[in-house]
């Protein structure tokens, strides 16, 4: 809990979040008996209990005691070499059939690891993998049989047309021709990708050919989409185009989709249920509502600027100077709502408001769910 | 009476297992059903669609409390279909970005061809210099771009989006060799006609190529997808493709009775070598096609050979 008040050069730029948002909540957690989410907080990084599933909801997905370290790499001229590192610490994770399911975190939190052992692409150490119904590290084979995965690369895809892209993915999943030109057809005009039928996705932009992917992924209805950062680079449109067709599948189909996100907005709006990873550990398990209550509670945010320094002669202000995480001008606290009207009242009056340079207030996200719990908070994804 | 013993024999080892323990013969059966994919491949082909069954077998030991029926598997890619889908794709691939290569590729040859003009005046070495540059065109796109092509889609993750399609990896590496085999055919087309003009040998027998290509092209384009599945990184699949097609050029235009011993037994080991001889014999006034048929017959063998270990390759730089 001592890293609130690093990175004091993070002032300077409006939207960088300083990490010390972290420490307030914690302790505010902390002081809190009835928060249930509050051991969680306090025990920091370690594996929180996963909610069990409702019952008569087969799971879909089921993880069990995932292990997977990469080894060693030796030191080379020009490289230093690294030590192993655990990308899947003991992960124990359930999916519920026609849910969508978000797994959060940072880059290097083992994300992308996790999904590459649930697609057969990698097999883990130990534990167990189990998707609808097959043990997939028994039957590695069956993987491609039942999910479909979009990965974050396009290389095999790249000098294809986007029609001819989607149409052979559909005929190696096991499409004819005709069923595949036809659903190929289907999620272009779903996915508004019609007009670009004709261009090899390499000459698109970046989020138009991400697009392209993902209607690659889409043809060859599969019970399991898994989705590696689907929307990357892409514009609102696109965005919205991909939500509408995952949700379409999900309803229609009963699809299940796994999804790698480390764009906390989207997280919210999207997901059913969200594991936030951390160095290989899940941290945290729930609807994003629910992880929102149970570890920041009902509290807001509230981020003070001041213009020079701040004005701690005003008893209302060093009060809350010692609740609030400072990085360089900026405060960031967590308060209760009453706190914080009474705090909003305080520094828009007199000598207070005057050494005051902008402030804002907002109501709990993931990412401060995910700060939180002890999360190290760089590189989510705001927008 | 050798059948009736190993039936006997079969009976008593293992049928008493399956019938006593059934736990055992469920892991047996599904052992049984479970089969590395290259194995699977042509296996794969000859079966109907049988996979809209729900291949589950009994393991439900663990889980008495709350059992999960497994879902219907979708059907596999058939080695056929599949084969045709990434060949036709990689063919129009190949149309968009591989054409000024296939330029490079028949003008190298035709470049050799007029250099060596100059110094050889017909004869044996005029054939060995022809069929050399023919068979150098398909060494070039098949040997040096396919190493590439796979040293670089195994490097980048590319190999991600087929080995999560249920589709055979023979069907992925025979695709993609063909279609860069079939690419070569209109540069050595054009190279051994004009070879066969320029040092004025009888162009009757170059129907021989309708073998030659596809069968020193299996070979090759086997040899370099191995090559670029196997190379641990992208640079060296390129190294050892550039290095494969200099000694098959050095080693195809120059007629083997004149090399030094040491050189002519690496020209024996290298595989577009029975291409070249046998393209040679097909230049002679009066081709002997039964030796051109043994010189194909062990291109064909290397293809297969190559082929089966590029689709072994292929598997073990799937999963990682």
């Amino acid at each position: 809990m001592s890293t609130g008040t690093t990175r004091t050069g993070s002032s300077g730029s409006g939207s960088a979040r300083p990490d010390g948002a972290r420490a307030p909540a914690a302790r505010e957690a902390a002081e809190t008996p009835g928060v249930p989410g509050a051991p969680a907080a306090q025990a920091g990084p370690t594996a929180a209990a996963v909610p069990e599933p409702e019952p008569g909801a087969p799971p879909a997905v089921r993880l069990t005691g995932l292990v997977k370290t990469y080894p060693a790499t030796r030191a080379r001229r020009g490289s230093p070499g690294a030590p192993p590192v655990r990308a899947c610490d003991g992960v124990d994770l359930e999916v519920r059939g026609g849910e969508v399911f978000g797994l959060l975190g940072p880059n290097g939190a083992g994300k992308s690891t996790l999904v590459r052992q649930l697609t057969g692409l990698s097999r883990p150490d130990s534990g167990g993998v189990e998707v609808l119904g097959h043990d997939l590290l028994r039957h590695p084979d069956r993987a491609a049989r039942l999910l479909a995965y979009l990965g974050q690369e396009s290389s095999a895809l790249d000098e294809l047309t986007v029609s001819l892209a989607a149409e052979t993915t559909g005929r190696l999943r096991g499409l004819d021709v005709r069923a595949a030109r036809r659903e190929r057809d289907a999620v272009l005009d779903e996915l508004g990708l019609a007009p670009l039928a004709g261009r090899a996705v390499k000459r698109l932009s970046g989020g138009q050919r991400r697009l392209a992917c993902v209607a690659a992924a889409l043809v060859g209805e599969r019970p399991l989409l898994v989705l590696d950062e689907p929307t990357t680079g892409m514009d609102p449109v696109a965005r919205r185009a991909v939500w509408a067709a995952v949700d379409r599948r999900r309803r229609e189909h009963g699809a299940t989709v796994v999804l790698v996100t480390h764009n906390v907005i989207e997280a919210e709006l999207v997901l059913d249920r969200v594991a936030v990873l951390d160095s290989g550990r899940i941290i945290a398990c729930d609807t994003p509502g629910g992880l929102k209550t149970a570890t920041v509670g009902d509290g807001v945010r509230l981020e003070l600027v001041w213009r020079d320094r701040a004005p701690l002669d005003v008893p209302e202000v060093a009060a809350l100077a010692r609740q609030a995480a400072v990085a360089g001008r900026r405060w960031t606290l967590r308060l209760g709502q009453d706190a914080a009207r009474r705090a909003v009242t305080a520094v828009t009056d007199g000598p207070a408001f005057a050494a005051l340079d902008d402030f804002s207030l907002s109501t709990p996200s993931l990412e401060d769910v995910y700060l939180a719990l002890g999360g190290r908070g760089e590189g989510l994804v705001r927008s | 009476m050798r059948n009736e013993d190993g039936a006997r024999a079969a009976a008593a080892a293992g049928e008493p297992d399956r019938a006593e323990v059934p736990g055992l013969a469920a892991d047996l059966a599904s052992a049984s059903e479970y089969r590395p994919p290259s194995a699977a491949a042509p296996d794969s082909a000859s079966t109907p669609d049988s996979a809209s069954v729900p291949e589950a077998e009994g393991e439900s030991g663990d889980r008495a409390v709350e059992p999960v029926a497994p879902v219907p598997l979708a059907a596999r890619a058939r080695l056929r279909p599949a084969l045709g889908a990434v060949y036709r794709a990689q063919l129009s691939r190949a149309r968009v970005a591989r054409i000024p290569l296939l330029f490079v590729a028949t003008f190298q040859s035709l470049g050799i061809m007029v250099l060596m003009r100059g110094v050889v005046d017909g004869g044996a070495e005029a054939r060995a210099v022809v069929s050399g540059a023919s068979v150098l065109v398909v060494a070039f796109v098949a040997l040096n771009l396919l190493a590439q092509y796979f040293g670089r889609l195994r490097a980048d993750g590319g190999l991600d989006h087929y080995a999560t399609l249920p589709v055979p990896p023979a069907a992925v590496v025979l695709g993609t060799a063909a279609a860069y085999a079939s690419f070569t055919v209109p540069g050595v087309v054009v190279t051994a006609v004009a070879g066969g003009v320029l040092f004025q040998l009888p162009l009757a027998g170059l129907w021989v190529l309708a073998a030659v290509i596809p069968l020193a092209g299996a070979a090759l384009a086997g040899l370099g997808a191995a090559l670029g599945l196997l190379a641990p990184k992208p640079e060296l699949a390129t190294l050892c493709g550039q290095l494969g097609m200099s000694a098959a050029l050095l080693l195809g235009v120059l007629p083997g009775g004149a090399l030094p011993v040491p050189v002519r037994w690496v020209r024996e080991l290298l595989p577009s070598t029975y291409g070249v001889e046998a393209l040679d014999r097909a230049f002679e006034a009066r081709p002997q096609w039964g030796e051109a048929a043994l010189d194909l017959g062990v291109c064909a063998a290397v293809g297969l050979v190559s082929l089966a270990a590029a689709a072994w390759a292929y598997r073990r730089a799937a999963v990682r």
